[in-house]
């Protein structure tokens, strides 16, 4: 497939690996942003074929794992109601809430569909007049404008039937948080590279300052993730921080404007609480009140459900990159992608998902 | 979930910017994704989707130098 292809070419993957080797004197650890990312740097073993001396941490860029356990609650309960069509993108539906997840609620009746965009669901909306078709929003800047542009079209279709259970989050004060946090050891960013497609990269520009680190924002081929660790490596060994960009195909500094625009006018950015992580400042994009008549926690009264997250799970030290999958006694044993016990098991761009699915053997 | 594929447009539908339509091939498979956040996107260009949305150009200049000098590299390393 062309703009694939290339980018996973053997000889230029061998030849960045060199040039990697021959510049790494001392240890560095960087964390990969986006968990997929981490999917690619796992399914390729990229992190096998780096130096000893590199080690890479799998940071929080996976929406379906940091979607704190009473949003899956939420939905449950929403998609429970008599008369509810309740639509997901595919990998929320295997999420455990407190007791069940979506799946199971779907073989006991629940009318309960896998969707391949926001937009799809609205269609049904249009199709079921009778009925209340309900779409879970969960996504980081990358997902959230198709969200967007979905509750703008409902609006201007005054689409009553139509509303969404949204759970957004952003990327940069995730980083900031792990960067502020005591225990903190990351020293250089490969950022995510389709949530820069959107929103750009200038909201980098002061995280790089303030704690000196610097951050490339990288793509998702082999190809890609090696060059990116490469500029960062370069930066780290020369005493340098500066965002960089290695994804210069897709990404500019302004990002995409349009996208953007909409975004602000239909959401609201508010504190957020993440699995495994807690509550993060300004992390968090909600449902603004001028589109509040589509905002399915209020239409469903749901916004009092709270839930505590399970203790046995460390997901939050692997998110910090303080421990490493195989490190959990619970991994591969009673957490599982059938059974997962928390965030980074759930999705398969998760850290323990993926090597578990990938290095069992571990 | 950040998953973008990349793949061709080769038809566009709709006039008003936010309601534009493509149809985009993706080496054989073609689906219709929304345009509303390219409104400079024409036929034959090169976009990546997510979740249904064209969201970003690939810019073929840029695709071509970063492998240019890859391969520079690479032909660099054999002379030496």
């Amino acid at each position: 497939m062309k703009f694939v292809d290339e980018y996973r070419a053997p000889l230029l993957a061998k030849q960045l690996l060199k040039n990697i080797d021959a510049i790494t004197s001392q240890p560095w650890t960087i964390m990969e942003v986006c968990g997929g990312q981490t999917h690619s740097i796992i399914k390729h073993g990229i992190d096998q074929l780096l130096p000893d001396k590199i080690n890479l941490i799998h940071g929080p860029g996976c929406p379906v794992c940091v979607t704190p356990l009473e949003y899956i609650d939420k939905a449950l309960a929403i998609a429970q109601q008599p008369n509810v069509i309740f639509c997901s993108f595919g990998d929320m539906l295997r999420v455990p809430a407190s007791h069940q997840d979506l799946l199971s609620i779907k073989a006991q009746g629940a009318d309960i569909r896998t969707v391949y965009s926001p937009l799809d669901a609205l269609k049904l909306a249009q199709e079921n007049p009778n009925k209340e078709v309900v779409f879970f929003g969960v996504g980081f800047e990358t997902t959230a404008p198709t969200v967007a542009l979905t509750l703008y079209q409902a609006k201007q279709q005054n689409l009553k039937n139509f509303s969404v259970l949204a759970c957004h989050v952003r990327v940069p004060p995730v980083m900031q948080a792990l960067l502020s946090a005591e225990d903190n050891s990351v020293q250089g960013f490969l950022g995510a590279g389709h949530v820069c497609t959107i929103m750009g990269y200038h909201e980098y520009l002061p995280l790089s300052e303030q704690y000196k680190i610097p951050i490339v924002i990288t793509g998702f081929e082999p190809v890609d993730i090696l060059q990116g660790l490469y500029l960062c490596i370069q930066q780290l060994e020369s005493g340098q921080h500066s965002v960089e960009n290695q994804y210069t195909r897709l990404v500019t500094q302004q990002g995409n404007q349009p996208a953007q625009q909409l975004l602000q006018q239909v959401f609201t950015t508010v504190d957020q609480k993440w699995r495994g992580l807690g509550e993060i400042a300004q992390s968090g994009l909600a449902i603004s009140n001028e589109y509040a008549d589509w905002n399915a926690e209020q239409r469903f009264a749901v916004s009092d459900i709270n839930t505590q997250e399970p203790e046995n799970c460390r997901s939050g030290s692997i998110l910090k990159g303080l421990s490493k999958p195989h490190d959990c006694p619970e991994f591969g044993k009673n957490c599982t992608p059938d059974h997962p016990l928390g965030a980074t098991m759930v999705s398969s761009e998760g850290a323990c998902a993926a090597y578990y699915h990938y290095r069992a053997h571990v | 979930m950040c998953l973008a594929v990349p793949g061709k447009i080769i038809e566009i539908k709709g006039e008003e910017s936010l309601a534009r339509v493509a149809t985009i091939d993706f080496s054989g498979i073609q689906k219709e994704v929304s345009l509303a956040y390219l409104p400079e996107a024409v036929i034959h260009d090169y976009v990546v989707v997510h979740a249904g949305f064209a969201i970003a150009l690939i810019d073929q200049e840029e695709a071509a130098e970063t492998l240019k000098a890859f391969q520079q590299l690479e032909e660099f390393e054999e002379k030496l």
